[in-house]
């Protein structure tokens, strides 16, 4: 036992604090935030638009083609375009997109951590949008009759009735986009990014000891995604105050 | 009917599974290599077939050995764990003998040297090793002569390994002038041909690698070029890493190296891949 802790011990000492080789999981972790955190902003508000477009399409378009003015039909093609949109992104991989923000798209930028941002929020923008428009669609039709009926118009309906509702129901479901989205950022590498899965292969690859790094940088995801449903948890409890 | 189905299912669970098991453990007549088949003219994919120095020297050691050669396409870090965990017979990827990849495994006689060079676009302001680093008395560079350069290397090799501990311990971030943080000047790609194509998009300045694939990256691509003359930033020894302790497999590789040295086989694989000039 004592034999085996002190390998242990000695394992952790060269994996982690020989050459200060603990800064590039640091360095890695700050990066693994940063990304993480603006691409959800950027996945955030590109899926509350794309979401809004394609809901309130798809609720008044057959009311909308009853009359076929200029908005019907600007209309349609914004909602097109958000289709090709989610098409595009959920139907090909994350790292071919990364890579080709990277050599293709963003060819002549050199701000790595911003193009992998970008990429992993429109990524993320895309699941998010059609998470919100199924919340949204599956508030009962009646909701909108009821709201319509006391004089308000769709938007207010929406904003007062429908969305509360919404963000209630697809709360558990986007917790899950923002969980995948955290952990999907370990293909930033890809493009040279020392996030804070590089930072364990790095280590990995100069210590060429395979368990301490690896199994750290696992921890380290394990406890931010523990720590992120925790405090969704407690939202949740706190959205559900009023059903007791 | 349910019940059938299930027992099917359970069935080709149970025997998907052996099969995939029985795969990695393999046989005691199969000499499993692990390289990083991006590393022209060392090693590299040509079709479905694996090409190279690398590989034509493991089958001829492998034939030698009345062994069946196997080859494992993995990452170049994945190559050096896998071998120190014995998940692989051996390692060929171009290796490079270092001290710490010797405290953690075993490495046969060399069969090639490898030079590290540094590649950069035509018409780069960097046009000699003295543009790109300081150096201490001993020769060795210490840190980067202009603090907005950008290195390319693949990760985990020696030019990355260098690169690092060149700009600073570990390639960390120095404090610059100002004191603001300066961000990573090494961007370490998976493999050398990502590094050259950042390298011609303008991701990165220059990108050092080992001179042999340096020289089949610039063969397939306009407007790079190798820097001439005496720039060459390390040179070293390549070799096969085996297991620590497997000095069963280590001495028969050595045996096969050495016939095959002495019968002229390895430097005719060198000299069909690396034309003499």
């Amino acid at each position: 036992m004592a034999e085996w802790f002190a390998e242990f011990k000695a394992d952790f000492v060269l994996n982690f604090i020989d050459e200060g080789r603990w800064r590039w999981i640091f360095q890695g972790l700050g990066n693994t935030l940063k990304i993480t955190f603006f691409s959800l902003l950027i996945g955030l508000a590109l899926g509350i638009v794309v979401a809004a477009v394609r809901s309130t399409y798809d609720k008044n378009h057959e009311a909308m083609a009853m009359h076929k003015g200029f908005g019907y039909y600007a209309f349609y093609v914004v909602n097109k375009i958000c289709q090709l949109y989610l098409t595009i992104i959920r139907g090909t991989p994350m790292v071919v997109q990364l890579l080709i923000m990277y050599f293709i798209i963003f060819a002549s930028s050199r701000n790595e951590s911003m193009i992998a941002t970008i990429a992993f929020g429109i990524n993320s923008g895309a699941y998010v949008a059609e998470i919100l428009r199924g919340g949204i669609m599956s508030i009962d039709n009646g909701q909108f009759e009821a709201g319509r009926s006391l004089g308000f118009n769709y938007i207010q309906t929406m904003i007062y009735i429908v969305i509360p509702q919404v963000f209630k129901s697809v709360l558990p479901t986007l917790c899950n986009e923002f969980i995948v989205l955290l952990k999907e950022t370990s293909i930033a590498g890809y493009v040279g990014i020392m996030d804070l899965t590089k930072a364990g292969d790095l280590i990995r690859g100069r210590t060429f000891s395979a368990f301490m790094p690896l199994i750290a940088v696992a921890l380290i995801y394990l406890i931010m995604v523990v720590v992120l449903t925790a405090l969704v948890g407690v939202l949740e409890r706190r959205l559900r105050k009023n059903e007791r | 009917m349910k019940k059938v189905l299930a027992l099917v299912l359970a069935v080709l669970m149970v025997v998907t599974v052996t099969v995939a098991f029985s795969s990695c453990n393999g046989d005691d007549n199969k000499l499993v290599m692990a390289t990083n088949a991006a590393f022209p003219p060392y090693e590299y994919k040509e079709g479905d077939s694996f090409k190279g120095i690398d590989v034509e020297i493991a089958q001829a050691i492998a034939d030698k050995l009345g062994m069946e050669l196997e080859i494992e396409d993995v990452d170049f870090g994945a190559v050096l764990t896998g071998v120190e965990q014995g998940k692989y017979d051996m390692g060929m990827a171009g290796i490079t003998v270092t001290p710490d990849r010797q405290q953690k495994m075993d490495f046969s006689d060399t069969y090639a040297t490898g030079i590290q060079v540094i590649i950069v676009k035509d018409g780069s302001a960097i046009t000699s090793l003295d543009d790109l680093f300081n150096f201490n008395d001993d020769g060795d560079p210490v840190s980067l002569k202009n603090p907005d350069i950008k290195i390319g290397v693949q990760e985990n090799t020696t030019g990355d390994i260098y690169s690092s501990d060149a700009i600073a311990k570990w390639g960390f971030n120095d404090l610059k002038a100002d004191g603001s943080i300066d961000v990573d000047r090494v961007s370490r790609y998976k493999t050398g041909a990502e590094a050259v194509a950042a390298l011609k998009s303008d991701k990165v300045d220059c990108v050092i690698i080992d001179n042999e694939p340096a020289k089949s990256f610039v063969a397939a691509n306009d407007g790079i070029h190798i820097l001439e003359g005496d720039n060459e930033y390390a040179i070293e020894d390549y070799a096969i890493c085996v297991t620590k302790g497997n000095t069963e497999l280590l001495d028969k590789i050595n045996q096969a190296l050495a016939e095959l040295k002495a019968d002229g086989t390895i430097a005719a694989i060198i000299s069909k891949y690396i034309p003499a000039n």
